[in-house]
């Protein structure tokens, strides 16, 4: 654990110094993968618990005998399958519209160098700092008003508005990776303005679309508050807020029940986030440093 | 080539401001009526004595809501509790992600893994992250005591009901939760520092500390400076993973600002009073990023 805090990049100078610091290093290494597994292992091993093992004193680490009976009792207990639906839909509309919306945007902002493009840019950079507690109750009288209040269709209007800024982002990096040049050889060619958007811009796209789809669909899939604010009625609820009606009133929670469902929501999360990590990261970056 | 240059004009030059104005509108007209709009009502609601579901007319009452917060006790107390928690979580997060980071861009054998685990994290739903941690806290069936006895650390502790132990408890669930997305933008940052500046500071007799600094330091700066901001800001706007936890208590000592102005909002239906909290928060939020701006401008002129 020594040494993990110092940058060691070049050779340390005596042999036994260098096994000491190598020895160090994987130390700090494995702690941190304790760190990151563990949380998440219990969870698993807690949602194949029997009621018995789970009320014994002292937990075991593994299942003795592992069971299914709290995912049917999950299922039993909450509409887990029915809000999984209501998360899948409003995840899928919010993810098709918000790049449907901010792709013709983006593509203004990667290409020209207006006032337009400067506003837009300014717009990604505040919307990071959004604060959610000033938004929420205006977003309800109008979305009251709107009559679009515990509506699904409602959700996905917020969600699309949310996910923009970072949509905007990921979407304008995609645009500027296009050479120009492509685009110029088919205006050359006689090809128009949307014609060559369509033919030759927007294939070459294609997998930034997609990655920055897949980022709206786990934003929407994953959020909560408003979810909690905006949907009332249970059988218009999402995933994250049915999850939170295992925790009882006065916080007492049947830790099976609770863990079972609680791991298979994070399974689309999980899957989508591995195909799509390493773009968000170049996102996040070029959006943090470059804004 | 002139005739390169002229070809050039139709896409590469900017098209008449009609054209993208035309492709900007179906973003922004969303924006304007969603996030804009609401912000600048919510403003207005801050001066009023606006409350749901009641049938009298919503009046203008001035900074009657600003004065009442300034002596509504609770309220300070969910700021401090805000602050011990945005500081709490963001500044151990990044001397823990930095020492990662550093560790990570070496070549060590169990990089991999590292990498892959740290999705996790990252891609649960809060909700499912403080779910999780409820059960690893858990007094009887939790992991953390359970270890705690076998360590013969005593162990039966209730952490999230403890006046004592709830906000620390929940400031690790928050850096447990944000650790892998610090880490990975510093690693990336990290990544742009030129391996021959390293090597010429070791040779020419660098201890690593003095390597860092000189080095490494100036380059990260800025994405340090960047996620430092950005975490800062997302913690003090943080609800669900508290909300989760503990709904704010025991006896309130882990109600942040947020939960505070939802409880004022949607449970009392005070929503001119939640307005103002609101713009007190945003005044926070901007102070955050003024000096992260300055900062930024600072580290300018340094180069």
């Amino acid at each position: 654990m020594r040494n993990h805090r110092t940058p060691r990049t070049a050779t340390t100078p005596s042999p036994a110094g260098r096994t000491a610091a190598r020895a160090g290093q994987y130390a700090a290494l494995l702690a941190y993968l304790v760190f990151l597994a563990f949380p998440f292992l219990w969870l698993l091993s807690t949602a194949f618990k029997t009621p018995r093992e789970l009320g014994s004193l002292h937990p075991a680490w593994i299942p003795r005998h592992p069971t299914l009976g709290n995912f049917r009792q999950a299922f039993d207990e909450q509409p887990l399958l029915h809000a999984a639906l209501n998360s899948l839909l409003v995840a899928l509309g919010a993810a098709v519209v918000a790049v449907l919306l901010a792709t013709p945007m983006a593509y203004v902002m990667a290409r020209h160098r207006g006032p337009l493009a400067r506003a837009a840019t300014g717009w990604v950079v505040i919307s990071q700092a959004f604060p959610f507690v000033l938004v929420i109750i205006p977003l309800f009288l109008v979305l009251k008003n709107l009559r679009l209040i515990d509506s699904l269709a409602g959700l996905v209007l917020v969600y699309v508005v949310w996910s923009l800024p970072f949509a905007l982002w990921m979407l304008v990096g995609y645009v500027r990776a296009v050479p120009v040049e492509l685009e110029e050889a088919a205006a050359v060619d006689g090809a128009g303005r949307l014609r060559t958007l369509v033919s030759v811009t927007a294939p070459l796209l294609a997998p930034g679309l997609a990655a920055t789809a897949l980022f709206a669909f786990v934003t929407a899939w994953n959020e909560f508050f408003f979810a909690l604010v905006l949907l009332k009625t249970p059988e218009h609820q999402t995933l994250p807020v049915v999850l939170t009606h295992f925790i009882g009133a006065e916080g007492v929670a049947d830790l099976g029940p609770l863990a079972a469902a609680a791991s298979l929501a994070t399974l689309p999360s999980l899957l989508v986030f591995a195909l799509i990590q390493r773009r968000i990261t170049s996102g996040l970056l070029t959006g943090a440093v470059k804004s | 080539m002139t005739s390169v240059a002229e070809a050039r004009r139709p896409a590469g030059r900017p098209a008449t401001d009609r054209a993208a104005w035309f492709l900007v509108l179906p973003a922004l007209i969303p924006i304007l009526l969603l996030s804009v709009g609401p912000l600048l009502y919510g403003l207005l609601l801050a001066f009023t004595d606006a409350q749901s579901g009641r049938t009298a007319a919503t009046r203008w009452i001035g900074g009657l809501n600003f004065q009442d917060l300034l002596h509504d006790t609770l309220f300070w107390e969910s700021f401090r509790i805000g602050l011990v928690w945005a500081v709490g979580v963001t500044l151990p997060q990044f001397l823990l992600a930095l020492g990662l980071a550093l560790l990570l861009d070496q070549d060590l054998r169990l990089r991999w893994a590292a990498r892959a685990l740290a999705i996790v994290p990252w891609a649960m739903p809060e909700v499912v992250v403080g779910i999780m941690w409820r059960v690893v806290y858990n007094p009887d069936a939790g992991v953390l005591n359970e270890t705690l006895r076998h360590l013969g650390l005593g162990g039966g502790r209730d952490w999230l009901s403890g006046l004592g132990t709830a906000l620390p408890a929940v400031i690790v669930v928050g850096v447990w939760a944000g650790l892998p997305q610090t880490t990975v933008a510093l690693l990336a940052g990290l990544q742009n520092t030129p391996r021959e500046l390293h090597e010429a500071a070791a040779v020419d007799g660098a201890g690593a500390w003095r390597r860092f600094r000189t080095v490494t330091w100036p380059v990260l700066r800025p994405v340090a400076l960047a996620i430092t901001a950005l975490n800062l800001i997302w913690n003090v706007n943080s609800f669900a993973l508290v909300y989760v936890l503990t709904n704010g208590g025991p006896g309130g000592k882990t109600r942040l600002p947020m939960l505070f102005a939802y409880e004022e909002a949607f449970r009392y239906g005070q929503f001119g009073y939640a307005a103002a909290m609101g713009c007190v928060m945003v005044a926070v939020i901007a102070i955050l990023l003024a000096v992260f701006l300055a900062g930024r401008l600072r580290g300018g002129d340094d180069t």
